[in-house]
């Protein structure tokens, strides 16, 4: 089976790296070959297969040892849960110098060293939040990831999210050839959700390939570092990763998005009833005393 | 252009350049391109703007001239270019900004100091490592009076925040640390740079109350402003200035200290060499201290008569005295003899110039006192308030051009066969292999001074060597 490289992108805090490395767990577990690409300058995106509180990173090992050409691969690449090969890019304190310039180092690093060359099904990136300047868009380039999974809820603005990370994905669509994969929608408890996603997902031209239902039992693994699948292999959560990753691993629909327009978003929203008929009589005035 | 009107051949060949274009760009260079008659008095020219995409410009960048320009040559800093290390690595002493002084020990103008940004500290950010390196650079060269941060393109994409390690940096090693936010890619030209640096004396040096050394107080005292002394300018400038009876308490930024230049304030009357670069400062100046600036014009006995003049009259009797007796018995016969040795040899011939944004206007009289015509010329990065200035000193049908490119240059040079060029190093070949004996009018040549009475000897050599060196004798341009 040829490699298949995958990227998980969606709104701060909405879940991407709990989902993606339960999912990529129970990828795993039916003997696929994987290696993480963490793409966040938190470097929390291989915690729960490494048991580890952070990873050594590659920008981390690169400052120290002076630059990125003096490391090898074998200091940064780690082996965790089911063999499953986790990497770092890494990158500064919020607040200062260029994140983005170290996902593009780091990726870049990982193929002059020929880390894709080695017996592996999946790629997996994992890539911080929005897409906010070409360094994050880097995964979605040309030869890099070639599905984009996008994960979301029915909140407003994880959905706004997912619309702005599929107008990136179009943006490289003809000329990387990368295409949207499907929407992961990880469960908020918002009204009508499953069907509100649904819906988003055929405006944009693609699927909603599962929809995560919450479950406490994620928590109580994350405290364990630990993914669920592996922290209790057994319990209905479990199940549903691994339907994901079935889904995943069978997925056939790879689309070029059509990202809506703000008003068709908000057409939608309405439609659902997330927000209001908006009343313009009362826009820009002051509270009558 | 035999009997043609040269007025009409002016606006002909502006037309063939013209249909050369898109267009887009047509309707853009028309803005830029005048052939002014002697008798105007507006030139109409739109400049200070972008340049067309995909044309070979004369233009630098922010860094250049806030780094190259103002901050470069001040001699007891350590000028740091902040970024990777090709900006400060292919700008060094390019500038010939001549400083007296020991290199390494209380001169620094020679000297190419650099972060040399590498890929992590674009990833990590690079204040600790700025902090560090000040802090270095101040125990190896313990007799320098400050530093300059000039910041190179990729620390105003990453945000560093040099302002703050400058501050903090100052209050440790007592001396002061001045940001400046020239990267590159701000403005159209190194003109923003200019101004850039000026904002960065404004609020490193006088809002902060920097002090020079006493001056003893007196209603001579004058401060030179921006003469960068290039090939030693400021020096023979100085010289005039000191003869009429002034005192020259700062000189600035040519072979200029950081006391000289926080002295500016205690001046009587500031006189502007450079308008272009350094009137901003002027005008703060005036406006928060009250001292008056005088612009003026050192190359050529014409301007440096008519400067003297001006200058004196900002004084009493006792100064306009000396200036007329100096004038009368020192320099008028120098400059009788210079121009009695060089004049027949120059007499008739014709000019283009094209540099920076002051000296094409300052120039053309020079060139004129030798019997040279500046028949085409421009700025490449001048705003509209220099060619509201350069009509005052054009006296013949002039071609005028703004941000010329290489494209134009060629078709000027091949329908109007000028007898010299003075232009910068990226036009000097290409204009010798077409035939035609060229100048550089940035650095002199590798000569200098061009400023003053002993400049303008020199000046006169070198057009001379130019125009009638033998070499030219033994090469047919392409239209011969």
């Amino acid at each position: 089976m040829a490699l298949r490289q995958i990227a998980f992108y969606g709104k701060g805090g909405i879940g991407k790296s709990t989902t993606s490395q339960n999912t990529l767990a129970a990828m795993a577990e039916m003997g696929k070959k994987i290696m993480i690409v963490g793409c966040d300058p938190k470097a929390d995106s291989t915690r729960l297969i490494l048991h580890a509180k952070a990873q050594a990173t590659i920008m981390e090992l690169a400052a120290e040892v002076g630059s990125v050409e003096d490391l090898e691969l074998d200091d940064v690449l780690k082996t965790g849960f089911l063999d499953i090969r986790c990497v770092e890019a890494g990158g500064p304190e919020p607040g200062v110098g260029c994140a983005g310039r170290g996902v593009i180092t780091a990726i870049n690093f990982l193929e002059e060293e020929g880390a894709y060359e080695e017996d592996l099904d999946f790629v997996s990136y994992d890539v911080l939040g929005d897409v906010v300047c070409g360094g994050f868009a880097m995964p979605i380039r040309e030869g890099k990831a070639q599905e984009i999974y996008i994960v979301t809820s029915g909140e407003m603005m994880a959905m706004y999210a997912a619309n702005n990370i599929s107008k990136g994905i179009l943006k490289y669509a003809n000329s990387g050839g990368v295409r949207l994969a499907g929407l992961i929608c990880n469960e908020r408890q918002t009204d009508r959700e499953d069907e509100l996603i649904s819906a988003l997902a055929s405006k944009i031209n693609t699927q909603m390939i599962h929809f995560v239902p919450r479950n406490n039992i994620v928590q109580h693994a994350e405290l364990r570092r630990m993914t669920c699948v592996e922290y209790d292999p057994n319990c209905s959560q479990s199940n549903e990763y691994r339907t994901l990753a079935n889904k995943i691993i069978n997925n056939k629909m790879f689309n070029i998005p059509t990202p809506v327009s703000m008003q068709e978003l908000e057409d939608l929203l309405m439609e659902f009833g997330i927000i209001k008929e908006e009343d313009e009589s009362i826009v820009g005035q002051k509270k009558v005393s | 252009m035999s009997g043609k009107n040269v007025h009409e051949h002016g606006v002909e060949v502006m037309e063939e350049i013209l249909e050369g274009y898109n267009d887009g760009t047509k309707k853009d260079r028309k803005k830029k391109l005048e052939v002014v008659k002697s008798e105007d008095v507006k030139c109409g020219i739109n400049s200070n703007r972008k340049i067309r995409p995909g044309v070979m410009s004369m233009r630098g960048c922010a860094y250049a001239g806030a780094k190259g320009v103002v901050f470069g040559p001040i001699k007891d800093m350590i000028h740091i270019s902040h970024g990777p290390v090709g900006c400060g690595q292919y700008s060094w002493s390019a500038r010939r900004n001549f400083a007296n002084g020991t290199a390494g020990i209380n001169n620094f103008v020679t000297m190419q100091i650099t972060s040399d940004f590498q890929e992590k500290d674009i990833v990590f950010g690079g204040d600790k490592m700025l902090t560090n390196l000040i802090k270095e650079a101040n125990e190896l060269f313990p007799l320098n009076k400050g530093v300059s941060v000039l910041s190179e393109c990729p620390i105003g994409l990453i945000g560093d925040d040099i302002e703050a390690v400058s501050r903090a940096t100052s209050a440790e090693i007592g001396k002061p640390v001045i940001p400046c936010r020239c990267e590159g890619f701000r403005g159209v030209s190194q003109s923003l740079g200019h101004h850039i640096a000026n904002d960065s004396l404004r609020d490193w040096i006088y809002e902060k109350e920097v002090k020079g050394v006493e001056i003893e107080d007196s209603p001579y005292n004058v401060a030179l402003l921006a003469d960068y002394n290039i090939g030693g300018d400021a020096w023979s400038s100085r010289k005039i200035l000191e003869e009429m009876g002034l005192n020259v308490i700062s000189q600035s930024t040519g072979d200029s200290t950081v006391s000289e230049i926080a002295n500016l304030t205690k001046a009587k009357v500031i006189l502007l060499h450079c308008y272009r670069s350094m009137n901003y400062i002027s005008r703060y100046v005036e406006e928060k201290f009250g001292i008056p600036w005088v612009e003026f014009n050192f190359f050529g006995p014409t301007q440096i008569i008519k400067s003297m003049r001006k200058i004196a009259a900002q004084f009493d009797e006792k100064i306009q005295q000396q200036t007329e007796k100096i004038i009368a018995e020192k320099y008028q016969p120098q400059f009788d003899e210079i121009v009695s040795k060089f004049k027949p040899r120059l007499d008739g011939k014709n000019c283009m110039l094209f540099v920076g944004g002051l000296r094409p206007r300052h120039i053309i009289p020079a060139f004129r006192d030798l019997g040279v015509q500046v028949v085409i010329t421009g700025y490449e990065f001048a705003h509209n308030d220099d060619y509201a200035r350069t009509l005052e000193y054009v006296e013949n049908t002039t071609f005028i051009v703004d941000d010329m490119n290489e494209y134009e240059m060629e078709k000027l040079l091949e329908n109007f066969k000028p007898d010299l060029v003075g232009s910068g190093i990226k036009e000097k070949y290409s204009t010798q292999k077409q035939g035609i004996p060229f100048r550089q009018m940035h650095s002199w040549d590798y000569s200098g001074p061009y400023h003053g009475v002993d400049g303008f000897k020199v000046f006169a050599r070198d057009m001379d060597m130019a125009v009638n060196g033998a070499i030219w004798k033994k090469i047919t341009p392409p239209w011969k």
